[in-house]
């Protein structure tokens, strides 16, 4: 079983922004919402980095300890998702999650967030593959489709990769052997307890 | 003519060519096979060795995606998942009991004197009401809480997923919307209740006898004992903490971080625990634990023997003022 992580070659990305607007197409994504988000570091100046960032999929997920319900179940392939019928909007999962991945329609006073809205790793929710509940509410579901997540897919510089874990550290390490330079695996450490040597 | 002039022409300028090229060999190899151009550029780890988060900005108009990493999120997480269980767990079952065994040792604490059958009035309609207010906010509260902490590992075995959806989210709304009136009660008891409740020496005597729970000791005591002046106070600075600490979590973002709420939720919920374990305490002495001081809460009146026993001071200033007769004796009750 592949076990499924993003990884965002920092080095690599122009801050197009193209990952955030394909995922919300793709999913339909409700306003207010953004699953995946480009975040640039001293932004317009020097040593300005950008990172394109979404749900990691952690490894001992801590949205999926704290949540009080129990919303939240990691597919055999390492991808984490959540039920929309089960989330009761607390926002646990936003105060424990290290990327500020979960999100909720409404701002939320009195606790009606909502239900809480995250990357899914284009791999929908509990409903059936592929049906019409399920794209409601959490949009395509491209893993039962076969494909890897759209943002990956379509990113122009191939600086994010999804896929199997070790199929894209691989990739990475590769790269970063050719071009003799490399910032890691921005977030790897926090998600999945584990870098990238090169 | 020309055309040797042009050929040999060529033949130098080959030369010179190659010449330049075997010059410039070395400095060549001299230079670095690859150039970083992102050598100036922030690293991850150097940012989260200086910072809690690592902050950037994004082209999305919401400040909260402008935080790329808060690895706090884990230690959160942490406190959520074992120290406040922990803290909870021996608070609260720790409180039940050392009151079990005392129950059992010392059993209700009776009227020495029996019931003199007179009656004297020790808390007003008004502030019954308070008290019942904030009581009865106060058990929905403690039990929607615990819920968020222990609900999962206890309830939601026993019961659907969707069952216990459906009971937690209405115990979040009442949690949420419960909250007012408690601070309502919260504001009120320490409003109406203060003039007798700022401690003195006799609460020192008090306590150093114990409060009259060991024995058969009556220390005596005001209108409200040591004991009561610490519920009172446990109500009123953790009454206060949990409501700041509560709604800080209601209004998300308005000033406030999600470490500011990581904060919050420590602070309610540590709070939160202790208060349910001294509230058990104050359930306690107030029904099974002493006969006669449920109804001081209930009808509002006490026994003049149970007023004489557990709070002589009081009693006497009232019947200085006329409220009461204190020559009442369980003796000059017909059939007694």
């Amino acid at each position: 079983m592949a076990r499924m992580k993003f990884l965002c070659d920092a080095d690599r990305c122009i801050e197009c922004n193209a990952c955030v607007t394909a995922c919300k197409n793709e999913h339909e994504v409700p306003w207010g919402i953004n699953r995946r988000r480009v975040v640039t570091i001293n932004d317009g100046k020097p040593g300005e980095r950008s990172v394109s960032m979404a749900c990691m999929h952690c490894t001992d997920a801590p949205c999926q300890a704290v949540c009080p319900v129990n919303a939240f179940y990691t597919t055999a392939d390492g991808v984490v998702l959540h039920s929309k019928d089960i989330c009761i909007g607390c926002g646990y999962c936003f105060y424990a999650c290290p990327f500020g991945a979960p999100q909720y329609p409404r701002v939320g006073n009195f606790g009606s967030r909502g239900k809480m809205d995250k990357c899914t790793f284009c791999a929908g929710g509990p409903e059936p593959d592929g049906s019409a509940a399920e794209y409601e509410k959490y949009g395509a579901n491209r893993l039962a489709e076969g494909k890897l997540p759209l943002c990956a897919e379509m990113c122009s510089t191939k600086s994010l990769l999804a896929g199997d874990g070790e199929i894209i550290a691989q990739i990475y390490k590769e790269r970063v052997a050719k071009r003799g330079y490399g910032s890691g695996a921005w977030g790897w450490k926090t998600a999945y307890r584990e870098t990238i040597s090169s | 003519m020309t055309t040797l002039v042009a050929a040999l022409r060529n033949v130098v300028g080959a030369l010179t060519l190659c010449a330049l090229a075997l010059a410039a060999q070395p400095a060549a190899a001299q230079q670095p096979t690859s150039v970083d151009p992102t050598k100036s550029a922030v690293s991850e780890e150097q940012l989260l060795q200086q910072f809690k988060a690592i902050q950037g900005k994004s082209r999305i108009p919401d400040a909260k995606s402008y935080t790329l990493e808060q690895p706090a999120g884990q230690n959160w997480r942490h406190f959520h998942e074992v120290t406040l269980r922990w803290i909870g767990a021996i608070a609260i079952l720790g409180s039940l009991l050392v009151l079990v065994v005392f129950y059992l040792a010392r059993g209700m604490v009776r009227i020495e004197g029996g019931r003199s059958g007179h009656v004297i009035v020790r808390f007003n309609a008004f502030e019954r009401f308070v008290h019942w207010m904030t009581a009865s906010c106060f058990v929905i509260l403690a039990l929607s809480g615990l819920n968020i902490t222990f609900g999962r590992s206890l309830l939601l075995p026993l019961i659907t997923p969707e069952a216990f959806t459906a009971w937690s989210e209405w115990a979040k709304y009442a949690h949420n919307y419960l909250s007012f009136p408690f601070t309502l009660g919260v504001i009120l008891i320490f409003l109406i209740w203060i003039a007798g409740n700022i401690p003195n020496r006799v609460d020192v005597e008090w306590l150093k006898r114990g409060g009259g729970l060991v024995g058969h000791d009556h220390p005596p005591a005001e209108r409200f004992n040591g004991g009561q002046k610490m519920v009172y106070w446990i109500v009123v600075l953790g009454g206060g903490a949990a409501v700041v600490s509560g709604y800080v979590l209601i209004f998300p973002f308005y000033g406030t971080t999600v470490a500011t709420m990581q904060e919050a939720e420590m602070v309610h919920g540590i709070v939160a625990m202790l208060f349910i374990a001294a509230m058990l305490a104050h359930i306690y002495i107030g029904t099974i634990g002493m006969e006669g001081a449920f109804e001081a809460m209930g009808t509002g009146t006490v026994d003049l023997n149970w007023a004489r026993e557990h709070h002589a001071l009081w009693l006497e200033e009232q019947s200085r003022q006329g409220a009461a007769d204190p020559r009442a004796q369980p003796s000059a009750i017909p059939g007694d």
